[in-house]
């Protein structure tokens, strides 16, 4: 299971599998990381047991300056569950993170850390943006989301 | 010298039922009246059958199929995954189990009730083949939305516009418009609907998602011997292929190096490199169309032209009849019907038996895909 069901009026918690586990434990804590391979260095998301690369069982978890840029978004309108289609259209965005390029994280794109999905003017979203993140607890999980920065 | 599998099947029947938002028989009735077309297309006993391949996705089992049809002693049975990713690798797997002895006749089928029955991504319990922890709480529910952001980006790189996606849908359509058993037979599309229709998942608006769909689809497989005794032309499976890409992540694939450039691209390069010819060669082509993106994404992952040059491949009028690649010549998932794909199979099989609704002339190679951006399949087919 990678979803839970959900009450009507709410959105979609992640629900963590074991390699994903320490992401949303660590965004609990208000950081951003990103599983990494103990052996040979190398980042790697999604999480999962063992290195691409070396083939290391070996990993820990870095963390991100939580700056990127948005790599690419979409705007999804209804048909939709009811908590997503309250909202809509709202944004969703892929970062790419600064700190490593190949590294993308789908999220929301909000005016502050507990805004609605659609808080932010469409008209401002634009591929090569760049984003920060922030943590909102919903649900009792903690999920990061994004702003876009200062320019 | 290793086995090959050129030319050494043939598909010898195939078969349809209906195509509507909504038919009152169940999916194991479609599936039934499907494969029993297909056969009595062949002109071959249902008791022959001994080798079935579907979808993990399909619901009817080739036990229960195999039963109600009255099939003999069944000996390979193949159920491929990843959704529209499977179309074509229920060809190749029958294939590779006729061409070496495994049966002798292999019935291939999807049916399905997605036009009134359940969609998955609408139930919130349900798990889908997708890392769905990093996607569906931020809203990316629908495979519409998954593709939208690839489309974005490549529309962003490339240059990529809304009426290049245009030109694909209309393409489609032009054809469905000549197809009595399409959904969108009586239904023509111009610029100004496509234009003015709502978004579905910003970019793609309403007429970039194929359609929902109840039908069925089936078709009878044997080996190239066997083909020449049957009720019509063979039309010869010339190459498979399967495609996985290294680092692939399923639909969601942007988690990739290079994201823009899917399975299409690993499938192909094994589809040809087995084929006694290569892309320019292609008569007709029938490429997974769910949505519109994945047609210049699949036109350059098959060498129809290079990298970021797909979009632009669609213009003037290259997708429609006459072109310089005719797609969809049945009007596809976007306006035929959509039922994973395989209703271009079956497509293909009239366009090289020279009975399609939108018949190339002396059409004799065909090239059809499976589902871009999952894990997927492709098959050659000659005349």
């Amino acid at each position: 299971m990678t979803t839970t069901p959900a009450a009507a009026d709410e959105l979609l918690l992640p629900v963590p599998d074991e390699d994903g586990a320490p992401f949303w434990e660590y965004a609990a804590r208000g950081e951003l990381r990103v599983q990494a391979c103990a052996a040979c260095g190398r980042l790697r998301f999604p999480p999962r047991p063992c290195c691409p690369h070396c083939r290391s069982f070996d990993s820990e978890w870095r963390r991100m300056s939580g700056r990127g840029r948005i790599w690419s978004y979409v705007r999804p309108h209804p048909p939709l569950l009811p908590a997503y289609a309250a909202q809509a259209p709202y944004n969703v965005i892929l970062v790419e993170l600064a700190d490593a390029p190949h590294i993308r994280l789908a999220g929301n794109l909000v005016t502050s850390a507990d805004a609605p999905l659609d808080s932010v003017d469409p008209a401002r979203l634009r591929i090569g943006a760049r984003v920060h993140v922030v943590f909102t607890e919903t649900g009792g999980m903690t999920v990061p989301r994004w702003m876009l920065e200062k320019s | 010298m290793a086995a090959t599998l050129k030319d050494a099947t043939a598909i010898v029947g195939i078969g349809q039922t209906a195509f509507a938002k909504q038919l009152p028989q169940s999916e194991k009735e479609l599936a039934c009246r499907a494969i029993l077309a297909a056969l009595a297309d062949a002109g071959i006993e249902p008791s022959e059958v001994d080798a079935f391949a579907s979808y993990t996705m399909e619901e009817t089992d080739e036990v229960e199929v195999a039963k109600a049809i009255g099939a003999g002693d069944v000996t390979f049975f193949s159920k491929i995954g990843y959704g529209g990713g499977g179309s074509c690798a229920t060809v190749g797997h029958l294939a590779s189990a006729v061409a070496t002895g495994q049966a002798t006749v292999g019935v291939a089928w999807r049916s399905r009730k997605r036009g009134s029955g359940p969609r998955p991504w609408k139930n919130t319990a349900v798990q889908l083949p997708t890392p769905g922890q990093w996607t569906r709480p931020f809203g990316l529910l629908r495979p519409a939305d998954e593709i939208g952001m690839l489309a974005r980006r490549y529309m962003h790189e490339y240059g990529a516009t809304r009426d290049h996606l245009f030109n694909v849908a209309m393409a489609c359509r032009n054809r469905a418009n000549e197809n009595p058993a399409a959904m969108m037979y009586e239904r023509p599309l111009t610029r100004e609907m496509y234009m003015t229709s709502r978004m579905i998942s910003d970019p793609l608006c309403l007429f970039d998602n194929c359609l929902e769909t109840d039908g069925a689809l089936a078709c009878v497989i044997v080996s190239a011997e066997r083909a020449r005794d049957c009720r019509h032309k063979p039309v010869y499976v010339h190459s498979v292929a399967q495609g996985l890409p290294s680092q692939h992540h399923g639909m969601v694939n942007y988690w990739n190096d290079d994201p823009l450039s899917g399975p299409a691209w690993t499938a192909a390069r094994h589809l040809w490199k087995q084929a006694d010819f290569g892309p320019q060669d292609v008569d007709v082509a029938q490429i997974y169309d769910a949505f519109t993106p994945l047609i210049p994404l699949s036109l350059e992952g098959y060498g129809f032209c290079g990298r970021g040059e797909g979009a632009a491949f669609t213009e003037g009028g290259a997708l429609e009849r006459g072109g310089r690649l005719p797609i969809n010549t049945g009007g596809g998932g976007l306006s035929e019907a959509y039922v994973h794909g395989f209703n271009l199979i079956n497509e293909g099989v009239k366009q090289l038996r020279g009975i399609s609704t939108a018949q190339v002339p002396d059409a004799a190679t065909c090239l059809v895909t499976a589902g871009e951006g999952v894990p997927t399949s492709a098959i050659l087919l000659r005349s």
